[in-house]
């Protein structure tokens, strides 16, 4: 049961932290690049639909960046502040893309800041257009960066242990460890997936509840296209992470997927329940389909959780957590998928009622899939802190105030939340996309007008 | 130069950065909020907001490459300043989330909120007292390495007469940079009510700088007596930052080359934080840490300053960039683009 132990705490501390920052992160690596990609089709086809769409997404965006930016800082001084121990002694192997990290963001950080207030100031947009590159290269290159830290911690590299100390530490081996790969593509991939299903969810609401205009039709056309190609993306990245994870961290993926005896021809496990002898009961059991998730063939041989020392195996509920992760991604996929079919095929209406809600709910849905995934990814390593080396109960702060300060950032976090959301809202009730387009492009707006007529 | 000398060196001008780029937005932010009090924000909060609005995600950045080069070149300082600082740090955390957040909320959603307006002002004078906490204790006779690891002793933290020092230059200063930066800015911007009023906050808050300087000093020699004579060793160093601070203050009285004088009040502080730094040193942390005990592995070192050099090749046009886009060009500033 739950115990006010320091460490139990200072993990639940973390925890809150990352979850709530995970959302804000998320959308500022991913909200960027369909940005750039809105405002360059409308320079290209010379719409302003798009250009106001950019504008707008824009706005909506410095108040997401705002709070990734106060709980970035969070997060980066709380790995000191609760785990000093770890830091102490990672800080001699990973500390480069901790800091290399925190240059991806100044770079980002001041071209932000001139892209924002530079939308008019261009006679030629493209001008513009061009700001907004380098805003999108420092976000991904600071998920890059931060993930190569996190892959780090599963699969650590590039140093000897001797007693104690770390001695030959190689940064760059560190960095660039066998967790590296699959871990940046899935995290950027699926940022950009997630960046864009809020978008079209977003979009597709507008549409149901306001019946919506051209300018919506457009930006849920674009937005959907776009979540169809990063679900196919972030599904590669997937499949890659699993491979991982079968040849070098195989109890995650053993207790991720119940897989308890190694076996050839290895079932997969979808739901289910466990009985209080930890055998699987009413789920879904996909044939061989666990080798093939991991080699890529139906009859490999697939580690069970058995071999994993007992005191050493992560807990078993983190298979929901993977369950409902691949679940919302597929759905996603299919989803997207639909729309488009709908939309090619002449006859087919692809804004009805029906696929119009399956879109909206994909932008929380997908939101809840990147926590679900970080959640699997964080507490599938557990018992370690730095995997092999150091457990978080030894990392950890002993500090007897942690409790309190979990209290005061849980209102800290609760009071950005809620303020988050009434400025969003201020921001765009006042001001619905058709006034704007109308104040701005008058042309545009009477020409969409006869359009929806 | 061995690496933790190069290392501690670049961090500290990080830390300086840190120090003009906030203090002037910490005072601005309050001078904003004073502004509204006393019923003349018509005249100068359009001004603040001007310079405020482009840069304010950059100086939060100054302060995170500071944190995270300091665990980087000196990994056991994670673990004392971690450990000991979990309270102050956090409150700092918790002021800049507060701050940064609703600056944003304020400025791009309800205009002119006062809550959001007293938030921004408050927690300007709150982070720096916060944030000197960091550097009290790094004197010394602050914490104790116990069996359950290293503790903050709050009960003395609280109670001592170097600490409060501390608080109060840190909030004064933030005050006075500020109020010099408005007066150029306002100058540049050619907006005269707006100077006369930022110009006053500038000429009141000179000397209460000085007084707590000397202050510190005094409460310096009582908490860590070794270090107040190496500093006064340098006494030449802060005798130079007095010169500045006299420079600074009579062209400001005089009216005139107000963009020299700013940069005297930046030499003021550069000279004496150097001063401060050099006779801090060996110590990180007295008695517990020292530059050369805590330096990172050889590799990591140079690893960082390759890192740090790329950095700023990439940075510094960058940033030349954002200022002469928005504090440098005459026609922005003056309200016009």
């Amino acid at each position: 049961m739950f115990e006010f132990d320091t460490v139990t705490v200072s993990r639940s501390l973390t925890a809150m932290t990352l979850l709530f920052h995970a959302i804000f992160a998320t959308l500022g690596v991913g909200v960027p690049v369909l940005v750039s990609i809105a405002e360059f089709i409308g320079i290209k086809k010379k719409d302003p639909h798009y250009t106001l769409l950019a504008r707008r997404w824009t706005r909506g965006y410095t108040i997401t960046v705002a709070v990734g930016v106060v709980t970035g800082t969070a997060i980066g001084l709380q790995l000191s502040l609760i785990w000093p121990s770890f830091m102490q002694i990672a800080g001699n192997v990973i500390a480069l893309p901790l800091f290399m990290e925190t240059f991806a963001f100044f770079f980002e950080a001041i071209f932000l800041g001139i892209y924002l207030y530079t939308w008019d100031r261009f006679k030629n947009p493209i001008y513009h257009w061009f700001l907004s590159i380098p805003v999108v290269i420092g976000g991904t290159l600071s998920a890059f960066f931060i993930t190569t830290v996190n892959s780090f911690m599963n699969t650590p590299q590039g140093f000897e242990l001797e007693d104690g100390r770390f001695t030959s530490v190689d940064p760059l081996a560190a960095m660039f460890n066998p967790a590296t790969p699959t871990k940046v593509f899935h995290v950027i991939s699926s940022s950009y997936l997630t960046a864009a299903a809020v978008l079209a969810g977003i979009a597709a609401f507008i549409i149901l509840v306001k019946k919506g205009s051209l300018y919506h039709k457009k930006a849920l056309k674009l937005t959907v296209m776009a979540t169809f190609l990063f679900a196919i993306l972030t599904a590669v990245a997937g499949d890659l992470s699993a491979k991982f994870l079968a040849e070098y961290q195989p109890e995650k993926l053993a207790a991720g997927e119940w897989h308890f005896e190694s076996e050839e021809g290895a079932d997969l496990v979808v739901f289910g329940t466990l009985n209080e002898d930890n055998e699987v009961e009413n789920a879904i059991r996909i044939p061989n389909a666990l080798s093939f998730l991991a080699y890529g063939d139906f009859n490999a041989e697939v580690e069970g959780l058995n071999e994993t020392p007992e005191e050493e195996r992560p807990p078993l509920w983190i298979h929901y957590m993977f369950d409902f992760m691949v679940s919302i991604g597929f759905y996603t996929l299919g989803i997207s998928f639909l729309f488009l079919v709908f939309w090619k095929m002449k006859k087919w209406n692809e804004f009805n009622k029906w696929l119009l809600w399956g879109i909206a709910l994909t932008g929380p849905l997908t939101m809840l899939a990147i926590e679900f995934g970080w959640i699997y990814a964080e507490v599938g390593r557990q018992p370690w802190i730095l995997r092999g080396f150091m457990t978080v109960a030894e990392g950890a702060t002993t500090s007897p105030y942690v409790f309190e300060m979990f209290v005061l950032f849980a209102v800290v976090y609760l009071v950005l939340g809620i303020g988050c959301l009434l400025t969003l809202r201020k921001i765009f009730k006042g001001r619905p996309a058709e006034l704007e387009l109308e104040h701005r492009y008058p042309q545009t707006a009477a020409a969409s007008k006869e359009d929806d007529a | 130069m061995s690496y933790e000398v190069i290392g501690i060196s670049v961090l500290w001008f990080f830390l300086y950065g840190y120090l003009i780029v906030a203090s002037v937005d910490f005072g601005a932010g309050f001078f904003a909020y004073y502004a509204r009090l006393t019923k003349k924000d018509h005249l100068i909060n359009q001004l603040i907001s001007r310079y405020l609005s482009p840069v304010w995600e950059v100086t939060n950045v100054f302060f995170v490459f500071f944190f995270v080069g300091l665990v980087g070149f000196f990994p056991d300082m994670a673990y004392y300043f971690g450990q000991s600082l979990l309270v102050p740090g956090s409150i700092a955390i918790v002021l800049l989330a507060i701050r940064g957040s609703f600056y944003a909320f304020e400025n791009y959603g309800s205009k002119d909120n006062s809550l959001y307006m007293f938030l921004y002002g408050a927690t300007g004078l709150l982070i720096p007292a916060s944030l000197s906490t960091a550097m009290t204790i790094s004197e010394g006779g602050y914490i104790e390495e116990t069996a359950n690891g290293v503790q903050l002793l709050y009960g003395r933290l609280l109670t001592s007469p170097y600490s409060w020092s501390v608080v109060f230059l840190a909030i004064v200063s933030v005050l006075y940079i500020s109020s010099m930066f408005l007066t150029y800015y306002a100058h540049r911007a050619g907006d005269k009510p707006a100077l006369d009023i930022v110009k006053k906050y500038a000429l009141f808050w000179s000397s209460p700088t000085i007084i707590a300087s000397l202050t510190t000093f005094i409460a310096l020699s009582q908490q860590n007596y070794d270090h107040f004579q190496r500093a006064m060793e340098l006494w030449w160093v802060f005798g130079i930052s007095v010169g500045f601070f006299m420079i600074a203050l009579f062209l400001v009285y005089q009216g005139k080359y107000y963009g020299w004088a700013f940069i005297a009040v930046m030499l003021q502080f550069f000279v004496a934080f150097f001063g401060y730094g050099a006779s801090h040193l060996p110590y990180l942390l007295r008695p517990y840490v020292t530059i050369s005990s805590a330096v990172t592995n050889e590799s990591m070192a140079i690893a960082l300053i390759i890192v740090f050099i790329a950095g700023i090749f990439l940075l510094i046009p960058s940033l030349i960039l954002l200022m002469r886009m928005f504090l440098f060009d005459a026609d922005y500033v003056k309200g016009k683009k």
